[in-house]
């Protein structure tokens, strides 16, 4: 602490345990690109005049806490048993973790899922395609995570579906993830995928992340360890956030 | 840092399966007395409102505390969330959203950020988010002053300052064209 009055201020603002005052900021060549010209949709829908750098103050590195509003059920995260019946299709478990680059877990926070149901086809007015709709399944979860960051639902695998981005386009099949994260800059929106789903070279979505490594970081694992006899097939899926990082606010200003 | 993030993937055009809710819109009750609306549409490079957003904000209260996991600034304002979220496909692009007008915050010796919101803005057609802030066009001293404001060229402030109304504010997107909106990278 240095001089009263700076220590007045921070005194505010300056953390409590175990929150960074920044975060790391991915290179722009590390992150999905914006404008993806194979991804039709993204040609009016990217920035075209650059970003412009913002030093993170308090507002980036706090975040809501939406958990106990939004998690209101025993059976949000089981998308199974949200109707009379059982959902047509392959039951399965779906596990992991919510970590920072650090590798420390995220606790209590929400884990917001959405899906198409085993035929490939959405619950949405704007999906149209001759796929059955299932009347015991909407596809949509939520979990909080638990001490370890773990969450879990238990739920279909879905079907792969098509789209209109080019001649005969279809999508892999998905699980669409939104996390918030303990701080604004830590938000992500993904999609989830299923290990060696033979629609991957030819998906301009899953393909926009250039870097194969890093597409296989949007891939699920086969768990035959966590399959249940006689019950359910597992999958396994640890998501990373942005971490801490190197430049707090004062010094980048 | 040990891990690598995981890689962010478009919203999709069927996200209102899954993450809008009634009260979503509403970082504030409706009802509460400092209640304001802040409305505006998002627009794509063709000029056509993006029917399908997906547009959540984040700020302080008006004592500049946050509703977050630490309560930074002390304990917000009750019944205040600090966040909102807006979702609706087959629109006509506009969003609504109800909170408190932000106060300014102090960081540190010197330093006070102007009031604003941080904004979020998922749609099919992103590969990843965009980031912007709403600054209030009836604060204009604060805004002169504001050390993020001033990274940004001049000649495009102005697309990041709501207007007000007549309870509230009025706060358009355009992602691509000639009024392109400022955006962050944070």
């Amino acid at each position: 602490m240095s001089e009263p009055s700076t220590e007045k201020a921070h005194a505010v603002y300056k953390p409590v345990t175990d929150t960074p005052d920044c975060y790391l900021r991915p290179g722009e060549d590390e992150q999905t690109p914006l404008d993806y010209p194979p991804y039709k949709s993204s040609r009016l829908r990217h920035p075209k005049q650059p970003l412009v750098f913002m030093p993170q103050t308090i507002t980036e590195i706090t975040g809501p806490q939406l958990g106990r509003e939004r998690v209101l059920g025993e059976l949000d995260n089981d998308l199974t048993r949200q109707h009379p019946g059982e959902p047509i299709g392959q039951r399965i478990t779906l596990t992991g973790r919510v970590l920072d680059t650090e590798g420390k877990p995220l606790r209590g926070t929400l884990v917001e899922i959405w899906q198409a149901n085993a035929a490939g086809r959405y619950r949405h007015r704007w999906d149209r395609w001759p796929a059955p709709l299932d009347p015991n399944f909407t596809g949509a979860g939520r979990a909080i995570t638990d001490d370890d960051g773990r969450y879990s639902f238990t739920t279909i695998k879905p079907g792969p579906y098509p789209w209109g981005n080019h001649y005969n386009a279809w999508r892999p099949a998905h699980i669409h993830f939104s996390l918030l994260g303990r701080a604004f800059v830590q938000r992500l929106v993904t999609q989830m995928y299923f290990p060696d789903d033979p629609l991957f070279p030819y998906d301009p979505v899953f393909n926009s992340v250039r870097d194969e490594r890093a597409r296989q970081r949007m891939v699920s694992r086969f768990a035959m360890s966590a399959s249940e006899p006689d019950w359910a097939l597992a999958f396994e899926w640890d998501i990373y956030l942005r971490g801490p990082g190197a430049t707090p606010f004062e010094e980048a200003l | 840092m040990i891990y690598a993030t995981t890689p962010s993937q478009t919203v999709g055009p069927y996200f209102a399966i899954g993450l809008p809710w009634p009260e979503g819109p509403h970082a504030i009750a409706p009802e509460h007395p400092d209640a304001i609306r802040i409305t505006g549409t998002a627009y794509d490079g063709a000029g056509d409102p993006i029917a399908d957003t997906l547009l959540e904000i984040w700020g302080a209260d008006p004592d500049g505390r946050y509703a977050d996991l630490w309560e930074h600034g002390g304990p917000a304002t009750p019944g205040f969330r600090g966040f909102a979220r807006f979702g609706e496909e087959g629109g006509d692009g506009r969003f609504e959203l109800i909170t408190l007008k932000p106060g300014p915050v102090r960081v540190s010796e010197g330093i006070v950020l102007a009031p604003h919101l941080d904004v979020t803005l998922f749609a099919r057609g992103m590969l990843r988010h965009v980031v912007t802030r709403i600054y209030f066009g009836d604060e204009a001293q604060a805004n002169a002053a504001d050390p993020i404001l001033a990274r940004v060229p001049a000649e495009r402030r102005e697309t990041l300052i709501a207007q007000p109304t007549e309870n509230g504010y009025r706060f358009d997107i355009h992602v691509q064209g000639p009024a392109e909106t400022v955006f962050f990278a944070v």
